[in-house]
């Protein structure tokens, strides 16, 4: 092997290191480049007040543009371990949004049915028909009084989430 | 540098500079074409021209279209629409288009199974015809979601919520694409840069690729008959054109697909002109609410046989659950039609008419997926549920025995 022939393999490995290190780091410019604003992140916080809320028909918020359904349940509806417990009332929280696919279940009788593929919640948010893989997700809340602040998380977040979790 | 004279006119000008004239044989006059071939080996031409049309009416709407979430819907329904002189003519000649692309693509794609194009030797020109494909339906879909209506956003919902059926990282490569928790203005805006540029782009570069994989083999036949392009090119250049298998692209061979194109532009206009409603989706003509879902929604038509291939499995399959068997589906029905050179386990190239028990799986095919098509379309309650499910089932079992098949063929040749 000849001194040129090094020098050669020399100079194209250093290219090749240098190389390696920019598009490594491109690349992950160019995934940060596609991560929400901080703008969005910091946007993602809202305040529902539960006290004015009627029993026996949900409501819908909307939380980082989302929906997210609040059902003060009635005497008659079934309690589960996923009930947010507020003094005497019982509440379900939940991401409005199909977890099949991600269509706005719509609350008729005393589920939300999924008009995109059939899919059924009962009224603790539990699938019970269709394609849906798991129950309509939890969004992190926290409980402030009568207040849920939608976007932090706090003990009852912790506790229903495991629950939801093991139901999938 | 090589030696330049003293040019007579122009074209030597060009000619010693860019060497025309050889380029022009190679590429035209010299570019040799079998004699055996029908109308349906236009479609390459048909399909070359639709997309110049989408580029340049393209153009005109990007003039005017404004890719934010406040202004995109009234810049479309409004500006284009209303004001720009001709606006209405460019948005229905692309929204038509759009639609028309994948009618051709589709018997383009479909002759080529029919008569074997896609076999021994001929792989490369199949597999880049594939990407042409895949990034034609995504550009397809970027492009459908620019309007900002109900449909368009909520069709960009479900096929991005797609992505959080990857393992693991699902759900954070959901929010990655979005560029938001929510389909948001951050996705409009990436998305749009997707369909005026770096999907486009892509497409010009497979283009060029789908032509040149074509240099080599050449282009099949009716007969699939094999023989040598350079012998009969001889002869048709010493004159016995009669004997000769092959005629030149220019002009002979491109004088019939100019013909073709012909009767194909009268049907696109007729249809730019008198039902371009067909490819416009009424419920995208209400303004995006991410609060409110259509009460059924669908793709365009030609996603529905694999959107039904997705929903087909609406229950759990041995403990896998209905979501995760309908994607693992739904990513079998894209991939598997790449993979058809190789599970064609007959050796020989030939028309499906010659291969009696191909010539039944191409039909039952062909009949599975108008099913699944129309079956998409319907909402998926009681028996359609049912219908989609047995065709989504059909669908992959027709591409599970396709190598047995293709053996017994050969078989009964005694090819095997
Ligand atoms: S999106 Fe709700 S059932 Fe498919």
């Amino acid at each position: 092997m000849s001194n040129k022939t090094n020098r050669r393999d020399f100079l194209g490995y250093s290219f090749a290191a240098v190389a390696a290190v920019g598009g490594a780091a491109s690349l992950v410019g160019m995934k940060q480049a596609w991560d929400p604003l901080p703008s969005v992140l910091s946007g993602g916080f809202t305040t529902v007040d539960l006290a004015p809320i009627k029993a026996g028909t949900p409501e819908t918020f909307v939380w980082r543009g989302k929906p997210v359904f609040v059902l003060k349940k009635s005497a008659e509806m079934d309690k589960s371990e996923r009930d947010l417990i507020i003094g005497e009332d019982r509440f379900i929280v939940a991401i409005g949004l199909c977890t099949h696919l991600g269509c706005i279940p719509a609350w008729k009788d005393s589920m939300w049915k999924c008009a995109c593929h059939g899919g059924e919640y009962n009224s603790s948010a539990k699938q019970t028909f269709g394609p849906p893989p798991r129950p309509l997700d939890v969004p992190p809340f926290k409980v402030d009084g009568t207040k849920l602040v939608l976007g932090e998380t706090g003990p009852e977040y912790n506790a229903i989430s495991a629950f939801v979790a093991t139901q999938a | 540098m090589a030696k330049f004279e003293k040019a007579n006119s122009v074209g030597e000008w060009l000619d010693q500079r860019l060497n025309l004239t050889t380029f022009n044989k190679v590429m035209m006059t010299e570019y040799w074409i079998p004699k055996d071939i029908n109308f349906l080996w236009a479609m390459g031409v048909l399909l070359a021209t639709t997309f110049g049309i989408l580029i340049i009416s393209g153009i005109f709407l990007m003039m005017y279209y404004k890719p934010d979430i406040g202004l995109a819907f009234d810049s479309v329904n409004y500006t284009i629409m209303q004001e720009v002189a001709f606006g209405w003519l460019f948005r229905h000649m692309h929204g038509v288009a759009a639609s028309v692309v994948f009618l051709i693509i589709y018997i383009h794609m479909f002759t080529g199974i029919y008569y074997g194009s896609y076999k021994q030797g001929r792989e490369m020109i199949w597999i880049s015809g594939m990407l042409l494909f895949m990034t034609f339906s995504a550009a397809g879909f970027s492009g459908y979601m620019l309007p900002w209506g109900q449909m368009s956003y909520w069709a960009a919902m479900v096929i991005t919520n797609l992505f959080g059926g990857v393992p693991v990282i699902g759900d954070a490569l959901v929010v990655w694409i979005r560029g938001d928790f929510n389909v948001a203005d951050a996705t409009l805006t990436r998305f749009f840069m997707l369909h005026v540029f770096l999907l486009p782009i892509t497409i010009m570069g497979i283009i060029g690729l789908h032509f040149y994989t074509l240099r080599v083999p050449h282009v099949n036949n009716q007969n699939s008959e094999e023989f040598d392009f350079d012998e009969e090119a001889e002869k048709y250049l010493a004159g016995n054109k009669r004997e000769s298998k092959v005629i030149p692209f220019w002009p002979v061979f491109i004088s019939k697909d100019l013909a073709v194109l012909g009767i194909f532009l009268i049907f696109y206009f007729y249809l730019v002109f008198f039902h371009y409603d067909f490819a416009m989706d009424p419920v995208n003509f209400d303004p995006a609410n991410n609060m409110v879902t259509p009460a059924h929604i669908y793709p365009e038509w030609y996603f529905l046989w694999s959107y039904e291939v997705l929903r087909g499995f609406f229950f759990d399959i041995a403990g896998v659950k209905a979501f995760d068997v309908g994607l693992i589906a739904f990513a079998f029905a894209n991939v598997i039609f790449l993979l058809l050179p190789w599970l064609d386990r007959d050796p020989a190239i030939l028309p499906a008419h010659k291969r009696p028990i191909f010539f039944i799986w191409f039909w039952i095919l062909m009949a599975d997926l108008i099913v699944l098509t129309v079956y998409g379309k319907l909402p998926p309650t009681g028996t359609n549920a049912w219908v989609g499910f047995f065709a989504a089932v059909a669908f992959i079992l027709l591409f599970l025995v396709l190598p047995i098949v293709t053996k017994i063929d050969a078989k009964k040749r005694g090819a095997l």
